[in-house]
């Protein structure tokens, strides 16, 4: 529940989400489920030239399982705030 | 940001899992599978764990700058295959800049890109070996 919760407070960034086939894109952080499935707009594939299928795509869902990272904007990372959720989570848990 | 607190979600705000893809139902997609296939169909139904069912589906390949697209009609996919669904922008389709072709031809286009691609793994399988010496 921490991270669905945390990427609740990021919608709306832009963050870059690298799936597992190696395909990596940018886009507008439109909502995120408990699955942490992805739902971006706005997208941009970063090697756009590899993947051409993607060209008349805008807006796309990513399916939780098939993520391998997600890039975060460096300032919206509050450290503090999630030491604090984590250690919350670890104690209630 | 940094005024928020992180609290877990009460009990009602939580969406039950089910819901992700409603607002995509009817909606003509690409959907992108984990053996690398492209399907585009419209959604009919899904479920929390991404089975869709996709009508009107078929398989489009993409070779370079040619494509072909298969028919493949109703179509049940299991959630677990799939890697993502976009929506396609209906004003940039079909795909400009490339050549529709026949199902035959774009599968001989993929056989001679996959052997383009073994001759260049094996080039540098070599040339990595010299590196070394």
């Amino acid at each position: 529940m921490l991270f669905y919760s945390y990427f609740k407070t990021l919608v709306g960034k832009e963050v870059t989400v690298e799936l597992k086939n190696d395909l990596a894109i940018t886009g507008t952080l439109h909502s995120v489920d408990q699955y942490l499935n992805i739902k971006l707009n706005n997208i941009r594939v970063v090697n756009e030239q590899k993947y051409p299928h993607m060209l008349s795509v805008r807006a796309c869902f990513v399916r939780g399982s098939v993520v391998r990272f997600i890039l975060l904007p460096p300032g919206s990372v509050d450290v503090e705030l999630l030491h604090d959720a984590t250690r919350r989570e670890a104690r209630g848990g | 940001m940094d005024d928020q607190v992180l609290l877990p979600p009460n009990i009602e705000e939580i969406p039950p899992p089910g819901l992700a893809l409603v607002e995509e139902l009817d909606k003509l997609l690409l959907v992108q599978l984990r053996d690398g296939r492209k399907i585009i169909g419209t959604l009919r139904s899904f479920d929390q764990f991404a089975n869709l069912v996709l009508q009107g589906a078929k398989e489009r390949i993409i070779v370079g700058s040619q494509y072909a697209e298969i028919p493949l009609g109703l179509h049940v996919v299991r959630g677990e295959n799939v890697v993502l669904l976009g929506e396609l922008d209906l004003a940039r389709e079909p795909p400009a800049g490339l050549e529709l072709v026949s199902e035959a031809a774009i599968k001989q286009a993929q056989r001679a890109e996959r052997e383009a691609d073994k001759m260049k793994g094996t080039l540098r399988a070599r040339f990595d070996f010299l590196d070394d010496v």
